[in-house]
């Protein structure tokens, strides 16, 4: 049974990564998940300078998913560079840097600084919904997107994945302007612009009113944009959105994913991605399925 | 660490919409300190979120720890661990967070509204450590006066309500100066505003704080900067003013966090 998967010539042991954001550098989980099972870790988007976040409330529980505004917190690159790399270095799994800027020239700017660093795989944030410059503005405009994606790979020196928002009319507009713009891959769905309202106090729950929501809530609509972006482009994608379990996983690589990421679900299962793992090789016995390749888009039209 | 199921021995009502709850969970309670806390996790899958919540108290010999929570409304979360019951089973995870540090020289334990609960396991644990009773102030809104027989057995009781119906009518605060008491060096635990009151009595007297602070958590462990609170300094972790309440908390010093 061969569970492993290549994009953009990065072989990863086996196709489940982590979501940006819910795993922080990694090691905040490592005492309970042995990283070295994970085919990558996808780390927390990380800027050219530390970010202060939003103002808290940045959470909320909602039904069957939660809202966040973090506003994409981070310690900046060389702290990333310097901390939090070597650690993750310290394990078998494969790295996938999330990036994330205010302005074409921070991504490139953060991207440069990668360039001599140990990272697999770049994945770019053009789809963050908390940010009030850059993230979600880059990623809702065809014309800007191919633009980023084409200063991105201009400067960088590692495989780049584009990170890619539901919040637009036609996803595949924007998977096919990334693919002009020369992205490697692409990642998807980030999280829907969601509202909470408070109806004892008349007041919104999040400090920044709008929030991402996760959770099992949008995994049929990650799975349906997977599905059309596997049809329009011919990059490979890595899928997530509300993946709770392997059927969830599966789900994915069935609609087009090579590479799946389990976000949310950290936080109820705190191992959850070695769960993920192991229903995708009990399923790949059970079927008889040799290489989990073959799954990727098969489901049947 | 991983998730583990604890069985219920008891759950008691103590009034107000605060419930105790005994748990056999004996690897948590053997790791855990008073300030620490839990996840706690809701049998309904349309709520995904863990509950953080202190520890009331922890016996690692009987393999137990308590929580005391309040129900935060209907169809919640706390509200189905509320219809719990002897015998039945609760997901964990935890001991989580750092709790107070039991330092040398006189201390106060001031607790707030359902801040109060976790004073009650420091209270304990420094009784036992030294074998002095020490001095609580419990703040309440109202009646009840829920677990105040429980400190007693550590340490003299001073109580303030916000609507006069015991103690000190008023804040922690207020009861502190009414009764004329003393310390070296404060510990407390409750609402932002019941802690800003502390953290300038600390600087009044010039002694030593230690603040349990809340934040709305999703992971728990420090990954999802969810639950940050503003610093003084910047911080060593996140390099802004921003500290994690669960892995860097959620006991500061007074004068680490910012409270304006």
């Amino acid at each position: 049974m061969n569970t492993s998967v290549t994009i953009a010539g990065v072989t990863m042991k086996n196709p489940v990564t982590t979501a940006s954001g819910t795993f922080g550098s990694g090691q905040e989980y490592s005492k309970f998940v042995d990283l070295n099972r994970l085919g990558a870790v996808t780390t927390k988007g990380v800027a050219i300078v530390p970010w202060e976040g939003n103002e808290t409330v940045r959470i909320a529980e909602t039904y069957g998913g939660m809202l966040n505004a973090i506003g994409l917190q981070n310690p900046g690159v060389d702290v990333f560079l310097e901390r939090d790399l070597p650690f993750l270095k310290q394990y078998d799994t494969k790295v996938i840097v999330n990036v994330c800027g205010h302005s074409v020239d921070e991504y490139v700017e953060c991207v440069k600084r990668l360039s001599e660093a140990p990272v697999d795989l770049l994945e770019i944030n053009i789809s963050c919904p908390n940010v009030k410059q850059g993230g979600i503005t880059f990623g809702t405009a065809p014309k800007m997107a191919e633009l980023v994606t084409r200063k991105v790979k201009e400067a960088a020196a590692q495989p780049v994945i584009m990170k890619l928002t539901p919040n637009v009319t036609d996803i595949t507009e924007i998977a096919r302007a990334v693919e002009a713009g020369g992205a490697d891959g692409i990642s998807l769905i980030n999280t829907l612009t969601g509202m909470k309202i408070d109806t004892k106090t008349r007041k919104f729950v999040l400090a920044n009113q709008t929030g991402g929501l996760s959770g099992p809530a949008i995994h049929p609509v990650a799975v349906r944009m997977c599905y059309q972006v596997h049809k329009a482009v011919g990059l490979p994608i890595i899928g997530m959105g509300g993946i709770m379990n392997a059927q969830d996983a599966l789900e994915m690589i069935l609609a087009g994913a090579t590479m799946v990421a389990a976000g949310t679900v950290n936080f109820v299962e705190p191992d959850a991605t070695v769960k993920i793992i192991e229903g995708i090789e009990a399923y790949m016995e059970e079927n008889h399925i040799d290489e989990i390749s073959s799954l990727v888009g098969a489901v049947e039209d | 660490m991983e998730k583990t199921v604890g069985k219920i021995l008891r759950q008691d009502a103590l009034g107000g919409n605060v419930f105790s709850m005994e748990i056999e969970a004996p690897e948590v309670a053997s790791q855990a300190g008073a300030g620490q806390f839990v996840n706690v996790y809701t049998k309904d899958a349309s709520k995904l979120l863990p509950r953080p919540i202190s520890f009331c108290g922890f016996d690692a010999d009987k393999g137990t720890i308590r929580l005391v929570y309040r129900v935060t409304g209907k169809g919640t979360g706390t509200e189905e661990f509320s219809s719990l019951g002897a015998g039945d089973r609760i997901s964990l995870v935890g001991p989580l967070g750092n709790g107070f540090p039991l330092l040398n020289g006189t201390p106060l334990l001031i607790g707030g509204g359902i801040g109060i609960p976790p004073m009650l396991a420091l209270g304990k644990n420094f009784y036992e450590r030294t074998g002095r009773r020490v001095r609580f102030v419990l703040g309440y809104r109202g009646l009840p006066l829920f677990l105040k027989e429980e400190f007693e057995p550590y340490g003299d009781v001073f109580v303030s309500t916000d609507d006069g119906s015991g103690g000190t009518h008023g804040t922690v605060i207020d009861a502190v100066k009414e009764n004329g008491l003393s310390a070296d060096i404060l510990y407390a635990c409750g609402p932002v505003p019941m802690l800003r009151g502390v953290k300038a009595l600390s600087q009044e007297w010039g002694i030593t704080a230690y603040l349990s602070m809340e934040g709305r958590m999703a992971c728990g462990v420090g990954a999802c900067l969810a639950c940050v609170c503003k610093t003084t300094k910047t911080d060593a972790h996140s390099k802004v003013k921003n500290a994690r309440v669960c892995v860097d908390g959620p006991v500061f010093k007074a004068e680490e966090v910012d409270l304006s």
